[in-house]
């Protein structure tokens, strides 16, 4: 994968296989740690301690059509080239949270990417799935929260095409007037 | 920036559409985002098919995603489902090659040949 964004698609690909309604996107850049962590965390339907064991193991896979699975291990090589871990914390009926870290200077980062562009993809084919992102740096965060737009608008149709690219702008360039964030069951769970 | 009264009207003209075609059954574009159609460039392709759809208007058009489908040599890949068409799948699909899947088959109802992988009813 060329870019973290595209490891992030991945692991929303997975969320959205575990029947999850709500997803919180977090990324974090801490300059002062030298630190880039993503944290994705679902309420799927999470996995059994014997599966959660053995997702970095490219031979284990649920899927049917072929027998490697690959998106995990993928992801802990990126993060273990640049300096850092992969992290999944997961128990059936709980849903599944995937933080990975990275060095935030280190060479061999991969590039954050577009992560509207990943964001997007995923709401399009998925409208009806609630997405919670936040990205914090030094000085600044951005964040777009459907479901605290939806609170204030009713409901929106994001699979609509030009929906869809609305929301990769104001992603990108920054919505004026952001509703509140909803600090939602899937965040503050065990915290 | 983007505004919320922009999304308003964005919203309000899609659900006039919606009316119009209330009842008429949707054209599907089906894009694989497994693993290997996401390394491959799956996520270009969904960028292209919703800025294509977008810019020509299109309603009644419906996209989705599916997972790995068990042929990763051939990602990205696209489906494209018309009611009562065989559904088409397409291999090796680039943004550009999305773009005139979406206006040549799509619009214009004439499969493009030379990309597609498999056909079933």
């Amino acid at each position: 994968m060329k870019e973290i964004a595209l490891h992030v698609l991945d692991l929303l690909q997975n969320s959205v296989e575990a029947g999850a309604s709500r997803v919180s996107i977090d990324i974090t850049e801490d300059a002062a740690m030298d630190r880039l962590v993503v944290e994705v965390r679902d309420d799927g339907r999470g996995m059994q301690p014997c599966v959660r064991d053995r997702v970095f193991d490219p031979f284990v896979t649920t899927r049917r059509t072929r027998r490697v699975g690959l998106g995990l291990p993928l992801l802990a090589a990126a993060a273990r080239q640049a300096g850092g871990e992969v992290k999944v914390e997961s128990s059936p009926g709980r849903g599944t949270t995937v933080t990975a870290s990275f060095g935030l200077t280190h060479l061999d980062r991969a590039p954050l990417g577009d992560m509207a562009a990943t964001l997007i993809a995923v709401l399009a084919a998925n409208p009806q799935l609630k997405l919670n992102y936040r990205y914090r740096r030094d000085g600044g965060e951005t964040s777009f929260d459907t479901e605290a737009i939806e609170r204030r608008m009713g409901s929106v149709p994001w699979g609509e095409p030009r929906v869809a690219l609305w929301a990769r702008d104001a992603i990108r360039f920054g919505l004026a007037e952001p509703p509140e964030p909803i600090p939602g069951p899937a965040r503050d769970k065990g915290r | 920036m983007k505004s919320l009264e922009e999304l308003e009207r964005i919203r309000k003209r899609a659900q006039e559409a919606m009316r119009i075609r209330e009842g008429e059954q949707p054209v599907k574009i089906v894009v694989a985002m497994g693993t290997c159609g996401i390394a491959a460039g799956a996520r270009e392709v969904m960028t292209a098919v919703l800025e294509e759809l977008a810019g020509r208007s299109l309603t009644g058009v419906t996209v989705t995603q599916t997972g790995c489908i068990g042929l990763c040599e051939q990602e990205p890949m696209l489906t494209v489902e018309k009611p009562g068409r065989p559904a088409v799948t397409y291999g090796q699909v680039s943004g550009d090659r999305a773009r005139r899947i979406v206006a040549q088959h799509v619009v214009n109802d004439v499969v493009v040949g030379e990309w597609v992988v498999a056909a079933r009813r």
